[in-house]
């Protein structure tokens, strides 16, 4: 199996080429460039175009335009970039076109900073722009799934007709680690509502609105079915140590990787801790918590300030004490941070 | 005598009634494409990009696929079509609100890019949909509702002439500035089309279309006077003619 | 000579095709379509040469107009 130490950024550049994506529209945005500069030097010898559009919101709309054909496309930026393309992902959402759109987080808001961040979990979870719309989100925490997780996101996206976002952030994006290179997508799913000219068949329009409520009503319930499809076949999450644990750790992406090695020094120290790491961040794993009886408390650990603990109380239904360790403006945090905050909020002997 | 249809329904518009206020002069641009997708037999292999505006219901009634996008970014939505099928031909058809204010960006850029898309333009120097505010075309002293006073160049600046900065862009081969105010015009802009449409498929470069519209509603006008105001008042600062022919593209 | 077809519903009474007829041949009529419009009538059928300008000028595509195949075509 080929193997490459990549950047995660790289990874989702080499991804894409693999899921037969022959499209990328961008805008150099730091810490997420590396993907459109290597997708600019690979993508052409694998048959496709780059095309580093004239700001975001152009690049957004290209790939409305490319995917309304039915070709597999992909945009990248970063945070401010993402937050002007947020129109453009409610108009994908509504005319329900498969566009795969990766977000490398950095510390905000305004211009911020480049360190690694969760500031845009609500921005991706609860829908940046404007309308009831949901968009499926992959979290990685690690450059092998910032490749699986870009292959994924494609045929999620042609599979619901949505647009698919990668949440990551500055050190997943700029870290380099061994990738397998897996996968090569070869055949793409047929897509016979494409407007790619009508030649030999009826003609076809992309494009929703409505000109009366009633259509507008019909058309978001048609939506709504597909999301609240999609919240119950789509959940997918790592469980790591639950099976007994008393504590829980949830955390995404970084935080959910250095969760890990929390959970291994707490069991040195025999406390059970597990850890749920979301992978779809929408839609929200709540069955990884329907199985959980002896739970006794939760922290989770966020790189913003609290955002995905909302989502883990209501999957709760807070019948579990559910507690914040989290650091802000581009800050990480250390294992010893989180084992101090454990022990603190729930009163356990650990020496850290 | 045997009578022979001169003129009628071309293939490239379907039997969809047009919704625009009565004696709107988007329908005459509306037929003039439809004659020309017909003409050069390009309505299975075209797609159509619309804005948000009054022609943003024209989906439905070009007889070639069509895609609707956001407000002001037809080009850019044409860009990635043509990027992902450069064996297609595409269209944009932009308001003046939607392509000179919001869209401007990509009114450049497209250009810039010498992008292949035939691109066109209907400056009825006001917002029709929104109930006729001031656009970036309203002429000096022109009464809108959000220039109730008339344009004042001290606050709003004077009109933008798309076409002539676009003419600047060396991408541009084609610019191109015509009027369906009288059956003349009409003529010569539906020459203005075809051309901008065989450039498109010579795959020369950027063809861009301007055609003076006229807005009855919101011109508070009868249509028949609206076809006079246009001429006395929009013609002078938007004369009609081919502002920009390259030379790769002089004998299409 | 030359004849016009109107198509009632088609009509929206803006009169544009009336006020560039070289020879008056057509008027607002004072039956109304489906939706309201008092849609445009042949005033004057024998006066028509075919020249289709009005139907160059409607913009709602209401207007079919034939040539007499004798004489050379309109355009």
């Amino acid at each position: 199996m080929k193997r490459e130490m990549l950047k995660g950024n790289e990874a989702i550049g080499a991804a894409a080429i693999r899921s037969g994506c022959k499209l990328f529209f961008g805008y150099p945005i730091t810490p997420s460039t590396e993907i459109i500069e290597y997708l600019a030097k690979h993508l052409p010898k694998a048959g496709g175009t780059v095309l580093q559009g004239e700001d975001e919101i152009a690049s957004i709309n290209m790939c409305y335009g490319a995917a309304a054909t039915g070709a597999r496309v992909m945009t990248a930026s970063s945070s401010p970039g993402f937050s002007l393309k947020q129109e453009g992902i409610s108009y994908l959402a509504a005319a329900e076109l498969p566009v795969v759109v990766v977000n490398i987080n950095r510390n905000g808001p305004g211009l911020g900073g480049l360190g690694p961040n969760q500031g845009d979990y609500f921005q991706c979870t609860k829908g940046g722009g404007h309308g009831d719309y949901r968009v499926i989100v992959l979290a990685p925490s690690r450059a092998q799934e910032m490749y699986d997780y870009t292959m994924s996101a494609f045929n999620l996206a042609d599979r619901y007709r949505t647009p698919v976002v990668i949440l990551a952030d500055g050190m997943l994006g700029q870290t380099m680690e061994p990738v397998e290179l897996r996968g090569q997508v070869t055949t793409l799913p047929e897509k016979n509502w494409a407007a790619d000219g009508c030649l030999d068949r009826e003609k076809r329009k992309i494009a929703m609105y409505n000109l009366t409520n009633e259509e507008g009503e019909a058309t978001a319930l048609r939506l709504q079915n597909k999301f609240s499809f999609i919240q119950d076949a789509e959940q997918r999450w790592e469980n790591y140590c639950t099976e007994d644990a008393e504590y829980l750790l949830v955390g995404y992406g970084t935080c959910g990787r250095v969760a890990k090695s929390v959970v291994e020094e707490a069991r040195r120290q025999g406390v059970k801790l597990g850890l749920i790491r979301p992978i779809t961040l929408w839609p929200f794993p709540v069955k990884a918590f329907a199985s959980l009886k002896q739970i006794k408390g939760i922290l989770t650990v966020e790189l913003n300030a609290g955002q995905m603990i909302e989502d883990v109380k209501l999957a709760v239904n807070c019948s579990v004490p559910v507690h914040l360790h989290n650091r802000l403006g581009g800050m990480l945090l250390s294992e010893q941070s989180i084992l101090r905050k454990l022990a603190e909020v729930f009163h356990l002997e650990v020496t850290v | 005598m045997s009578l022979v249809p001169v003129l009628k329904r071309p293939k490239g518009l379907t039997e969809v009634p047009f919704h625009y206020c009565p004696g709107c002069t988007h329908g005459i641009i509306h037929r003039l494409i439809g004659e020309v997708l017909e003409e050069l037999d390009i309505i299975g292999t075209t797609i159509g990009v619309a804005p948000v505006g009054c022609s943003g219901f024209m989906l439905d009634m070009l007889s070639c696929d069509m895609v609707g996008g956001p407000h002001g970014r037809a080009q850019a939505i044409a860009t990635g079509i043509k990027r992902a099928r450069p064996d297609r031909l595409v269209f944009t058809y932009q308001g003046d609100g939607d392509i000179a204010a919001i869209g401007t960006a990509h009114a450049i850029h497209v250009a810039a890019r010498g992008e292949n898309i035939t691109s066109i333009m209907v400056n009825n120097a006001v917002f029709g949909m929104t109930g006729g505010q001031m656009a970036p075309t309203s002429l000096v002293g022109q009464k809108t509702t959000t220039s109730p006073y008339g344009r004042d160049v001290a606050l709003a600046g004077p009109p933008i002439n798309l076409p002539k900065t676009l003419a600047a862009l060396e991408g541009a081969v084609y610019v191109a500035s015509g009027s369906v105010d009288s059956p003349k015009n009409i003529l010569l802009t539906k020459k203005m089309l075809k051309k901008a449409f065989r450039i498109q498929q010579e795959g020369l470069g950027f063809a861009f279309v301007s055609i003076l519209s006229t807005c009855p509603s919101n011109w508070g006008m009868s249509p028949v006077d609206c076809l006079k105001w246009l001429r006395e008042n929009m013609l002078p600062v938007y004369p009609v003619g081919e502002i920009k022919v390259a030379e790769e593209v002089k004998d299409l | 000579m030359g004849k016009v077809e109107v198509d009632a519903e088609r009509c929206k009474s803006c009169g544009l095709c009336i006020e560039v007829c070289p020879r008056q041949v057509l008027k607002i009529g004072d039956k109304t379509n489906r939706k309201g419009y008092c849609y445009v009538e042949v005033a004057k059928a024998e006066a028509c040469i075919g020249c289709a300008l009005c139907g160059v000028m409607c913009p709602d595509i209401a207007l079919t107009i034939y040539k007499d195949s004798g004489s050379e075509a309109a355009r």
